[in-house]
């Protein structure tokens, strides 16, 4: 029932070549849980699927296998890497040069429906809830898309969203039960801010920021664009100040004015301390 | 890694458990809680069990509480499946003694999301 070896990788191949993201060994089932729908709808399985597509593959079936295996599924904690790097390494580095952090100022940029901005406020209030002093915690939630935006003001996520990826503990915490949604609660939505922005403008009103996480967003665009829009960040960040990428993404190569830093088995980015 | 799935729907024992099969894992089904507590006894290395709240005989919660009153089996991951969501059930459910929770109805990526936030989704490294 489940996909072979050789198929998978061959679903690998195709999604790294056409977008750049690397589908590790381990991740069988995304490419068994997004590719069911359109397995389903030829009556055989997924791995049958691969196989049929193995030896004729349209434009068109390229596209939509690569749109299923890449499309943003926004989870909470996604990737749960980023979060551990801002509580184990970024939140101590930003107290230890700066003394008390009067004001913290993150922003989460793509958004989405306002899974990432929320995280990083519980990540905020669960590292700070041991602390003496709270700081003056401002994140910036920015997307593209007005109607993502829209949705995450509400504040209100389904059955099917708060299972995905988001601690129990955290929900009991942070969300009230609303009829069949749950809300988050008022504590984080004051922690947040959403606005919509194009990435390709200038930055957002609301910085300088002590953090940006762009996550899964460079990998759609050219190497010209890649640069604009890293010096963007770069411009938006305070001296010392730390850029998340994606898993799959990187500023080495690109753009040397950052500094990488090694946390676990991911990467964080750091502007200098002192600028030239 | 070894798995116990817990539930009196033999529909939803099949379901989850080829989730997990379907990441490595070996997996063994019960009933009911009476019966999970049995197999757990003969298997006292497993890692994870899956537990729907209500079942004959004994109840996922209770199943819990016999679990976490063992030492025996503190290396035991609890979590439960069902379709139980008000808030206070949750909230009972961890304090006594569950590690997660998910609610039905939920996708293969929703379950494969909490074996990774419990550190318990297995790596094949053979590719």
């Amino acid at each position: 029932m489940s996909i072979t070896q050789e198929n998978f990788q061959f679903i690998a191949d195709l999604v790294r070549a056409r977008s750049a993201i690397a589908l590790a060994p381990g991740k069988e089932y995304l490419v068994e849980s997004r590719l069911s729908k359109f397995a389903r709808d030829e009556g055989v399985t997924v791995d049958q699927y691969v196989t049929r597509r193995r030896t004729a593959m349209s434009h068109s079936d390229t596209e939509l296998i690569v749109e299923a295996l890449t499309t943003n599924e926004t989870s909470w904690f996604r990737d749960s890497q980023p979060f551990t790097a801002l509580s184990g390494h970024i939140l101590p580095a930003l107290t230890q040069t700066r003394g008390t952090l009067g004001s913290l100022r993150i922003w989460s940029a793509a958004c989405s429906t306002g899974q990432e901005p929320y995280s990083i406020a519980m990540t905020l209030k669960q590292y700070f809830a041991q602390s003496a002093y709270q700081p003056q915690a401002e994140i910036l939630a920015t997307d593209l898309s007005q109607q993502v935006i829209d949705q995450a003001m509400t504040g209100r996520y389904s059955q099917l969203e708060v299972n995905r990826g988001l601690p129990a503990a955290n929900l009991v915490q942070y969300f009230d039960r609303r009829g069949t949604e749950w809300e988050i609660s008022a504590e984080l939505r004051a922690m947040v801010r959403f606005r919509r922005h194009n990435l390709l403008d200038p930055a957002p009103v609301g910085g300088p920021f002590d953090v940006v996480f762009l996550r899964n967003v460079l990998i759609y665009f050219d190497v010209p664009t890649k640069l604009k829009v890293l010096r963007t960040v770069h411009g938006a960040l305070r001296p010392g100040g730390f850029l998340v990428l994606g898993a799959a993404e990187t500023t080495v190569g690109l753009d040397d004015s950052w500094d990488r830093v090694t946390v676990g088995r991911s990467s964080i980015y750091q502007k200098a301390a002192i600028t030239a | 890694m070894k798995a116990i799935v817990i539930d009196d729907s033999r529909t939803m024992r099949r379901i989850i458990s080829s989730i997990l099969k379907g990441v490595g894992y070996e997996v063994l089904e019960a009933g009911d809680g009476r019966e999970a507590l049995d197999i757990l006894t003969e298997n006292p290395d497993t890692d994870l069990c899956c537990i729907d709240w209500n079942m004959p005989v004994m109840d996922g919660l209770s199943f819990v509480i016999e679990v976490r009153a063992s030492r025996e089996w503190r290396n035991t991951t609890l979590m439960m499946v069902t379709t139980e969501s008000e808030r206070g059930q949750i909230v009972k459910a961890l304090a006594a003694g569950a590690h997660e929770y998910l609610i039905k109805p939920f996708t293969p990526e929703a379950i494969l999301q909490k074996l990774e936030l419990l550190g318990l989704l297995p790596i094949e490294e053979n590719a």
